[in-house]
């Protein structure tokens, strides 16, 4: 019994985010979202020879043969640092060992791919393009997609987890930063009970996501418990950051608006929190619980 | 990372389970803050310690297996998942026992460590004062030296003394330096409850029960014996409790996951009945996951050596308030049944709305935690605002 990363992986997350930071990736997803692809393609080539889309392949398949633990571990960093790209269907979805970006419409989840205009298309017909509220993807709507097995949409579904998780980290450091330096009143705006019981709030709901998170990634508890609790977790820490920020917050300049957009996006990406809830009740009722 | 459990450790699984199975009383105990209830709970201790369950992780010469972290987890799952008794001891055990181990003489630890794990001696704590509640180092209740008897003399009141009404004896914090003010000039005391000059007034709880009691002290003599700790340390002494309270011992993970597990079990027979409670009872199943996780996670932390520290206060809130909204739910499931006295899920409901109050109110750990992991700048005490303006 030994619930903790290993320090390789630790270190595998350290190596990541510092990759992510010297390619200065919240530039690349601005220029991203404007239409500008190249620096985001350039980031992905050198996140990809780190191994991140081959991650989870079989070694007999090429691939690095890691587990799922390692998975959420870099899904992690790809939601703090805001990864941009289709990364949860290239790395988790159907994991490509040449680094390749492929995306999918997943039929009963979503009828949209994500980030086409630059992925091959696993199956179906690529139609009409949509704005994302997240303005770092681009959804097509697919005909005719065929379906995926159940392991691989699981694994989808961790990935945005884990993802979800690594955002709501970002938008709750951010929000303390930015609380520790407001003044009004004449002190610190995070000395004021109001703003430190929020912030608290959301501290407590990420503690307790980041543990489903792992434990779904080992099996003990289903996909589906994970991305209900990390998404509303996730969710109060782009609310409450957004409240603590104020108007500065609400504006499209300010960075902290690029994770707000991504974790409004990915709460009901790869499943709604109702959807997944009914899951979860599922595997409940089919279940023997007490001996 | 793994959850896997040791061949050891999955032994020790199986044998507490089979001994629950074959002792666990059939019928739930009558309320442990009634006169009967109270007795056939103090039954069930002896009977847990008579097989050295009831105090799992103490060393063996004091009523214990020397049990780990991992496994006294491991029989507190076993425990609820049985749907064993309450713990009437359990103030003594999780708030007092840390102090005595730590803080303790040999005398001390010789005299009241074994009656407590038989459960012959019941321990109340006594923390509030009717104007110390969250601002507990404003407590006024007072000890005077007296030399000549080689002891102090107490006086004042405690209050909201859980299981004080039959308990048999108490603890907590005195002025012992009039002149001190705040945290300085503490002493921790622990004395007899039917000592001269102390009374004992129940205090009825929301659902009727006298489960806490007021205090009054009133020249009550308490030797050098008994005091924990220096005089003058007793807020530094009492603190190594207050993360016990809020952390690890106190709530373990197998209350709520059995609880969740019976919250499936009452929808699977009333969900068609009440459909519309069915997000409720997969939050609340969740939650409890993340509670059991969460505190693997605590266990690794602690045997590589870390400390719970502030972290108990994210602990504290967040199984307070599953708790109810566990229970809520039961509730809901319940229909008009709901508010029936005396149901299982009633009483665990009334029980768990003092969950964010005691052991330090959910507002106070909020505070801890922004101020001491977020690192937030500390409030301002009314003296300085004045100051300020």
């Amino acid at each position: 019994m030994k619930f903790e990363l290993t320090d390789e992986q630790v270190g595998f997350a350290s190596a990541l985010t510092a990759l992510m930071r010297s390619g200065d990736s919240v530039a690349v997803a601005r220029a991203w979202a404007s239409g500008d692809t190249a620096p985001g393609l350039a980031l992905w080539s050198r996140l990809a020879d780190q191994g991140v889309t081959a991650l989870v392949a079989p070694e007999d398949e090429g691939g690095l043969g890691g587990t799922l633990v390692d998975l959420a571990v870099a899904f992690e960093v790809l939601g703090h640092e805001l990864a941009v790209g289709p990364w949860i269907e290239s790395a988790a979805l159907a994991p490509q060992v040449e680094g390749q970006l492929v995306t999918a419409a997943v039929p009963g989840i979503s009828r949209y791919a994500a980030d086409a205009q630059v992925a091959r298309l696993l199956s179906g017909t690529p139609g009409a393009t949509h704005a994302s509220i997240d303005t770092t993807r681009t959804l097509t709507l697919v005909e005719g997609a065929a379906g995926c097995d159940s392991a691989a949409v699981d694994r989808a579904v961790l990935a945005c987890a884990a993802e979800l998780l690594g955002a709501g980290e970002r938008v709750l450091a951010d929000s303390v930063a930015y609380v520790k330096q407001r003044k009004q009143f004449g002190r610190e705006i995070g000395s004021y009970q109001a703003i430190k019981h929020q912030l608290a709030d959301v501290r407590i709901a990420l503690d307790f996501a980041r543990p489903l998170v792992f434990g779904a990634a080992l099996g003990e508890v289903p996909v589906s418990a994970a991305k209900v609790y990390v998404s509303d977790a996730a969710y109060l820490a782009a609310r409450t950051g957004l409240q603590v920020h104020g108007a500065i917050g609400y504006t499209a300049e300010f960075d902290l608006s690029l994770w707000l957009n991504r974790i409004r996006a990915l709460v009901t990406a790869w499943g709604t929190p109702a959807y997944h809830r009914g899951r979860v009740l599922t595997h409940l009722t089919s279940t023997a619980l007490v001996d | 990372m793994n959850l896997d459990l040791t061949p050891d450790e999955l032994a020790f699984q199986a044998e507490v389970r089979a001994w629950l199975t074959a002792n666990v009383p059939a019928e739930p105990l009558p309320s442990m803050d009634t006169a009967e209830g109270w007795a056939l709970h103090q039954e069930w201790e002896a009977k847990l310690a008579a097989e050295r369950y009831s105090v799992v992780s103490w060393p063996r010469e004091v009523g214990g297996r020397e049990a780990s972290l991992v496994e006294w987890v491991i029989f507190e799952e076993e425990y609820y998942r049985a749907g064993a008794p309450g713990r009437v001891s359990q103030n003594g055990i999780f708030l007092l026992a840390p102090i005595i181990f730590d803080h303790g003489t040999p005398e001390q630890q010789a005299r009241f460590l074994p009656s407590m794990a038989t459960g012959e001696k019941i321990w109340a704590q006594a923390w509030s004062e009717p104007e110390a509640g969250s601002d507990l180092a404003s407590l006024r209740s007072t000890a005077t030296r007296d030399e000549a008897r080689g002891g102090w003399v107490l006086n004042g009141q405690k209050t909201w003394s859980s299981r004080a009404t039959y308990a048999h004896w108490g603890f907590g914090l005195f002025r012992s330096d009039p002149d001190s003010a705040k945290h300085a000039g503490l002493t921790y005391f622990l004395f007899p409850l039917d000592a001269d000059g102390i009374t004992v007034r129940p205090i009825a709880q929301l659902d009727g029960e006298a489960g806490f009691a007021e205090i009054f002290f009133d020249d009550v003599f308490v030797g050098d014996a008994d005091v924990l700790g220096a005089p003058g340390d007793g807020w530094r002494v009492a603190m190594s409790t207050a993360g016990n309270e809020r952390g690890l011992s106190l709530r373990s993970p197998g209350r709520f996951c059995a609880a969740a597990d019976r919250l499936v079990e009452l929808w699977k027979e009333r969900g068609s009945e009440h459909p519309e409670a069915w997000a409720g009872v997969v939050d609340a199943w969740i939650g409890a996951q993340a509670y059991r996780l969460f505190t693997w996670g605590t266990v690794t932390r602690l045997a590589d050596g870390g400390e719970m520290g502030a972290a108990g206060s994210i602990n504290k809130v967040f199984w307070s308030e599953l708790d109810i909204a566990l229970h809520e739910t039961g509730l809901d499931l319940l229909g008009a049944d709901a508010e029936l006295l005396d149901t299982p899920w009633m009483d665990g409901y009334v029980f768990a709305l003092s969950g964010p109050i005691y052991a330090g109110t959910n507002e106070i750990q909020r505070n801890i935690i922004a101020e001491r992991i977020l690192g937030l700048p500390r409030e301002p005490t009314g003296a300085q605002k004045v100051a300020q303006k």
